[in-house]
This record gives C-alpha cells, sequence and structure tokens, in this order.
C-alpha cells in the first residue's frame, strides 16, 4: 500500500509523481517564509524579532555556525587564494561593456541553434516562458535549481496557467513541498532538520518516512524520476554563459540539471544579465572558485556544459533551447559603486559567514527572494519595484565577515553603506532621522555643543532613573531593550579627570 | 624622556602622543581611554588631550549620512594634524580613519600620513613599550572586535600584548572573531537580533570559563557588559586597555 503511494498516486489532471499527494500537506511557516512575496511586508526590525522565536532559528543558527567554522578555519588555501584574484578580475571585465558580451553570446547561441529572449522585467520573463510553454502544448515542466526563476515567480505563475511545475534540486523539493521560498542560495532547504523534511514526506506519502538521509534522497530520487520522464519542458538556471562559445554552464551536485536539460522536448534556461562571463576557458577558474565556496568542494559531481539543442545524430538533448536573459533593473547599476554586486557568482558563502543571517535563521525574515549580506545589496535593485527593499542594508552590523568570505571580492560592507545613505536621502519617512543626524553634526562640530551633550547625558542620567531612561524616545529605547544602559551621570568623567592629572602635573613641575 | 629605548625596527618613538579618546569613551565609558593615558605614562610617553576632538563621524555614515560624517571627519583631521602620533582605545575607530578617508573624501597626502600615524592601543604599545612590565594573575578570553580585526588586520598584535602579561593564561574561545551584535545604530535599530548575538557570544565565552572578556572596542564592551548585567550569561568584560593597566609592574627606580 504505502509503496504504491510512494510511487505516486496521481489525481485527475495531476502529470507529477513527485507532488502526488500534495493535498495532503499541510505547511506550517510563518508567513514572510512564503513563496510569494507580500507585496507590503511588515517592518523590518518586526519580522526578524519574531524570526527568532520561530522553531527553527535555533537550530538553523547551529547548524550554520557549525558550517561557518567548518568552511572558514584556515580561509583561503593559497590555490584558491590565485583563483579568487583570477575570478574577481573575470567578473569585473564584462562590466564595462555588458551589452557587448551580451550580443556575443546570443549569436553563438544562435549559432549553436538555440533561440535567445530578452526580459526587462518579470512580467516579460514570464510571460515569454509562458508562451513557449503553450506552444509547445506543455503541461509538466520540470526545474533544476534557479534563483532567476524565484526572482520571477516563475512557478506560481505557470501552476496558475495549468503547467505543473516540479522542482528537482533535493532542497528546491523540500522547500516547494513546504510552500516556502529558499533560505538559501546553494542550500535552499538549509533551515529544516532531517526529521523536518522526514515529517514533510511523510505527509506527502500518506505514511511514515525514516529520517535517514539515504532513504530521504531514495523517497525524492524515485518520485522525481517518473517526472523527468513525463515533463515536456525542462527550465533551469545558468551559472555562467559564456560570450565566445555560447556554452551555457551548470554545476549541481545531485545530477538533476543533466536531466532537465537533456530529457524533456523543450530547454527554457533563464539567466540574469549578469552571468555572462566572457570566455569559456574563464569556466577553469569560475567552477573550482564557486565550489570552493559555495561546499568547500574542488569540483562539484556534475557540470553540464550546454552548446545548443539536439543536433542530427545525436543520442539525447532538447528539441528546443530556449535561452532567457532577465535584466530586472540591474543594467541601472552599471556604471555605478554597486555594479560590484554583479560580480556575484552567487555562492551562499557570504550567508554562512554573516552572524546575523544566521541568528534569524537564514533567510526567510529577509523578506526577499535573495536573504544574508547579498541580498542586502542586491535585493533593493530588483523588481518592478526598485527600493522596496531598501531597508534590507541596514540589516547588517557592518561585521565584515561576508567581504572576507566572497570568492570574488565584492566589497559588500560598502555597498551597505552606499545603500543606507540612498535610503535616507529618498525616503520621504527618514526625513526626521536626516534633521536629527544634520543637528548632531553641527552640535558636535564645536567643542561646546559636545560638552552640551555630556552635560546633557549627565543631568539625564542624574535625574531620571534607568526605567524612564529606557522609555524615552530615540535610541536609548532600543537599546535598553535587553541591555543595561551605561552609567550617564559619569558622562565626560574621563575629561575631568584628565585635566585634574594635568594640572597636577604642572603643579609638580613648577613647583619642581 | 626620549630616549628611552625603542623596539627593533620601530621608528623612533613619537614626541608627541595625542589619545582620540572616541565619543563613545567620552561619553559612556571613560575607562579605557583613562587606562590608555596611565600605560602609555608608564612607557614614558605624555599625551596629550585635543580639547576639541568630539567624534570622528562613523555612527553617522554608518547611518546612511555620509555628510555630516564628512563634516566632522574634517574637523578631526584639522585637530589631530598637529600630533606626531594618535593613540586610541577604540579599534573601530581606527580601522574607520583607515578605510573610510578615501572613500569619503580625496584626501590630501598629509590626511594620509595622518591617518597613517593613527594607532590603536595595542598597536602603539607593541610598538613602543617593549619596556614594559607585565604580570596578572587570572585568565582572559579576547573578543575579535570586527572593524579592529577585518578592517584594521590586528588579530595578532592584541594577542601578542596579551601575550606579554606575566602570569596571564589565554582561553581562545570558538567564534572569537564572530561579531558581537554591536554594530552601532544596528543596537538600537535591530535590538532583539543585537541582543540574540551577544548571548551566543557571551554564551561561548562563559563556557569557556575565562574570569574575564577582554576586547580591544568600548562599543562591543558597552554591548556585551550591558547585555551580561541586564540579563545574559555572566561574564565580566574588561577593555584591553584596563587589563594591561591593571598589570603593569612599577618600573625599579635605579638607585
Amino acid at each position: 500500500m504505502s509503496e504504491h503511494r510512494r510511487d505516486g498516486t496521481r489525481t485527475a489532471g495531476q502529470r507529477s509523481s513527485a507532488l502526488a499527494g500534495r493535498e495532503r500537506l499541510h505547511p506550517d511557516r510563518p508567513e514572510w517564509a512564503a513563496g510569494d512575496i507580500p507585496p507590503h511586508r511588515r517592518p523590518l526590525p518586526l519580522i526578524t524579532r519574531d524570526a527568532l522565536t520561530v522553531r527553527t532559528a535555533r537550530p538553523t543558527h547551529d547548524r550554520l555556525a557549525a558550517l561557518n567554522e567548518e568552511r572558514h578555519v584556515g580561509t583561503w588555501t593559497p590555490e584558491v587564494a590565485r583563483l579568487r584574484e583570477q575570478g574577481a578580475a573575470i567578473r569585473r571585465e564584462t562590466l564595462p561593456d555588458l551589452e557587448k558580451y551580451l550580443a556575443q553570446l546570443t549569436g553563438n547561441v544562435e549559432r549553436n541553434g538555440g533561440v535567445v529572449h530578452r526580459a526587462a522585467t518579470p512580467a516579460e520573463a514570464r510571460a515569454v516562458i509562458e508562451r513557449i510553454a503553450r506552444e509547445n502544448g506543455v503541461r509538466l515542466a520540470v526545474k533544476s535549481k534557479s534563483m532567476a526563476t524565484e526572482e520571477i515567480h516563475l512557478n506560481a505563475h505557470l501552476t496558475a496557467q495549468g503547467i505543473e511545475v516540479v522542482e528537482t534540486d533535493l532542497g528546491e523539493y523540500i522547500v516547494q513541498l513546504a510552500d516556502e521560498r529558499p533560505s538559501h542560495i546553494v542550500g535552499p532547504a538549509l533551515h529544516k532538520s532531517r526529521q523536518d523534511v522526514a515529517d514533510l514526506f511523510g505527509q506527502l506519502a500518506g505514511d511514515e518516512v525514516s529520517g535517514e538521509p539515504e532513504d530521504l534522497a531514495s523517497f525524492a530520487r524515485t518520485r522525481l524520476r517518473a517526472d523527468f520522464k513525463a515533463a515536456d519542458m525542462g527550465i533551469s538556471g545558468v551559472n555562467f554563459a559564456a560570450a565566445d562559445t555560447g556554452t551555457l554552464a551548470l554545476v549541481t551536485n545531485e545530477g538533476n540539471a543533466d536531466m532537465v536539460t537533456s530529457q524533456p522536448r523543450v530547454h527554457v534556461a533563464v539567466m540574469t544579465v549578469e552571468k555572462v562571463i566572457p570566455r569559456f576557458a574563464d569556466l577553469g577558474v569560475l567552477i573550482p572558485l564557486l565550489c570552493d565556496a559555495a561546499t568547500k568542494q574542488r569540483v562539484s559531481v556534475y557540470q553540464t556544459l550546454l552548446n545548443g539543442p539536439r543536433r542530427e545524430g545525436e543520442t539525447d538533448g532538447p528539441e528546443q533551447l530556449h535561452l532567457v536573459i532577465l535584466d530586472n533593473g540591474r543594467t541601472k547599476a552599471l556604471g555605478t559603486p554597486q555594479e560590484e554586486v554583479l560580480a556575484c557568482i552567487r555562492c551562499g558563502n557570504c550567508q554562512i559567514s554573516c552572524p546575523v543571517y544566521r541568528t534569524v535563521g537564514g533567510g526567510h525574515p529577509y523578506s526577499a527572494v535573495y536573504g544574508g549580506p547579498i541580498g542586502a545589496v542586491l535585493s533593493p535593485l530588483l523588481g518592478e519595484r526598485p527600493n522596496q527593499d531598501s531597508d534590507l542594508p541596514f540589516l547588517s552590523s557592518l561585521c565584515g565577515a561576508c567581504y572576507d568570505a566572497c570568492p570574488v571580492k565584492i566589497p559588500i560592507p560598502d555597498l551597505l553603506v552606499n545603500l543606507r545613505a540612498a535610503h535616507e536621502r529618498r525616503q520621504p519617512a527618514a526625513r526626521t532621522a536626516r534633521a536629527g543626524w544634520r543637528a548632531w553634526a553641527l552640535a558636535w562640530r564645536t567643542e561646546t555643543g559636545f560638552r552640551a551633550t555630556m552635560a546633557g547625558a549627565r543631568l539625564a542620567g542624574r535625574l531620571l532613573p534607568d526605567g524612564v531612561l529606557a522609555r524615552l524616545p530615540g535610541p536609548g529605547r532600543g537599546w535598553a531593550r535587553g541591555r543595561a544602559l551605561p552609567p550617564l551621570r559619569e558622562a565626560g568623567a574621563f575629561r575631568r579627570w584628565f585635566r585634574r592629572q594635568e594640572e597636577s602635573r604642572d603643579r609638580d613641575r613648577r613647583q619642581g | 624622556m626620549r630616549d628611552v629605548e625603542t623596539d627593533a625596527g620601530a621608528p623612533p618613538r613619537p614626541a608627541r602622543v595625542a589619545l582620540f579618546t572616541s565619543c563613545m569613551a567620552d561619553l559612556a565609558a571613560g575607562g579605557p581611554a583613562r587606562a590608555t593615558v596611565e600605560v602609555l605614562a608608564a612607557m614614558g610617553v605624555t599625551v596629550e588631550l585635543p580639547r576639541g576632538q568630539t567624534c570622528c563621524g562613523q555612527p553617522a555614515l554608518n547611518s546612511g549620512h555620509p555628510a555630516e560624517a564628512g563634516t566632522l571627519l574634517d574637523r578631526w583631521l584639522r585637530i589631530f594634524a598637529p600630533y606626531d602620533a594618535v593613540v586610541t582605545p577604540s579599534g573601530s575607530c581606527a580601522a574607520y580613519l583607515h578605510h573610510h578617508l578615501g572613500r569619503l573624501r580625496a584626501p590630501a597626502p598629509e590626511h594620509r600620513a595622518l591617518v597613517e600615524r593613527t594607532y590603536e592601543f595595542s598597536q602603539f604599545v607593541m610598538a613602543y613599550g617593549s619596556g614594559l612590565r607585565l604580570r596578572l594573575r587570572g585568565s582572559v578570553t579576547y573578543h575579535d572586535s570586527c572593524h579592529m580585526a577585518r578592517t584594521l588586520g590586528e588579530r595578532r598584535t592584541p594577542r601578542q600584548l596579551l601575550g606579554r602579561i606575566e602570569g596571564l593564561e589565554v582561553r581562545e574561545m570558538a567564534g572569537c572573531d564572530t561579531c558581537c551584535g554591536f554594530g552601532g545604530t544596528f543596537a538600537a535599530k535591530f535590538p532583539d537580533v543585537s541582543v540574540a548575538m551577544a548571548d551566543t557570544k557571551l554564551g561561548t565565552a562563559a563556557a569557556g570559563g575565562a574570569d574575564w572578556l577582554v576586547a580591544a572596542d568600548p562599543g562591543c564592551l558597552l554591548h556585551l557588559g550591558g547585555r551580561a548585567r541586564q540579563a545574559g550569561p555572566p561574564v565580566r568584560t574588561r577593555h584591553l586597555a584596563e587589563l594591561v593597566r591593571d598589570a603593569l609592574v612599577p618600573a625599579e627606580v635605579p638607585a
């Protein structure tokens, strides 16, 4: 009975075996972890506060902290440090003339028999993919991991059009079943324990599923295998696209990208503009660099290199290959200091190294597709409503661990500081804060002003009990949540002590 | 006093040394500044306190107000220009000056030179304090403050200084360079996240069983100490300068 179910009892109109039994799932997740981003999210400090009490937050923190220890001990080996320098240079080579490289890539992909589509917005990208699906009578699509398709909320869109979409990366499959967004760029289900996954699979199967890693993987594999065979369309991302050959490179450990790009009749690859690299040969630097940063592997188990659809006499590969190149606000960053973010190779290393990301239990509390430090820089650039995530750059202690962990040397802390300034300039709500900082700078431009601050603090410390101080508006209130206030009555005590010392020294000198 | 020995390889000891207190130490945590003066005095260095100093501008820049930060930075550069060296008990302020000078301004060569001769406390003591005798019984664990460790690149020097204190046991904790959660205004903007990070740090320090958690940044210590006093794991915090001052052994006066 259970065997039968595990193979997937399909309901009417359903083709996917992997998703069979989905109606039995009762996802238990906070609303901000949902697949679709709520258009008007709650204020960030409230989301992050709630995130700390989510059941999975602490275990995720511990898991990520252990990973971080493991990966960052000894940091870069000399060999990888060399790759890092080369990789950083390669990733910036295309930026001054991105359009030229994209044109070269397009020409070569088309020469190889592929079809290239440009999409300025997520809506355009969705429309293109939907049209391809319709023209080919697609009812079931299998996907390999792709953040670009997360960015455009492709799954929800295709599902609404009656096309079943199945994630085939194990982590993505798990978060799809749980109806969540990926919490990490490389490890989408990093916030889930083995038992969480076993429970989820158990609900899906309507039967108990063992929590052994092999059993979990085998459960997913069995269910996904049928879908690889039945799917009409394969959807993938692109890790790198070589302009000089038109090669699309995909890096996986599960081999699912090989299946997705070779089994179905139609393959749609979705890449964002900055994924183009100058030369095929650069893969020799970038793939090992990506693998080291993402998982501390020298190279991943599978590297899928695609040079067009199936040719005459070939045994596998799709009949059609479509490449969708998405901009979604990125080219606006070109020529500004923020363009550095386009060097990102999506290794997720900054996320693991970030103590804030770890503390809030991973990516969901960022309330954006991309969480963590890189997400805080990238998210405000993206979307049909740019700047909607412009407060994300404040969710960082600017500790700098992300820069140390970045395999292509993106100065994330500096970019965060730039974005904070942009936010403060633009937001009407920040006007009060702006006035406050201006007044502060004006006051502290003189010694008198600084002394007045010290005197004021001293007076407040003397007159008001800590309980009252903690309730006053301003930064003190946030500080007082959980921390004892400093002894304000002693503000300026050091200067007084120093002057007394100086006077007694002078006295001694005069007498001596 | 100028002829006191200097360490091999180090440039001659600067004659006029200014203390950059850091606004935080001035306002809320005077102990580290005072200890810095006392340690430097024991080295035979007379410290001057430029009267007009206020703040280097770091809080403003990090909060998204570069214009205001620039105003205070210009002022800082003017006030400290006359000195041969500047010493600060705040690793973060020292790192800020080194890193952000070029980001905020197109600096003149003399500004660069001024920042080059601006030392964080342990840097100065290790460069010019080889004559100090230090002894203190007990155990400490060292917290690498982020800007000090990553921006200024100083992980070794403070540890070398701790290593010079006879009788002191240094116990490294796991994640010694993980952020404590202070992050300037981050601590007030996201208090819950900030406090959770402090608890992680304090928890690791407490598990190690050292007598003191030592750091070279008044900001981290205000945050960690404030958390420990309020509700966090019971850990005693101490600024590196205060610990070194406590460890000073009076020099023997030659007969």
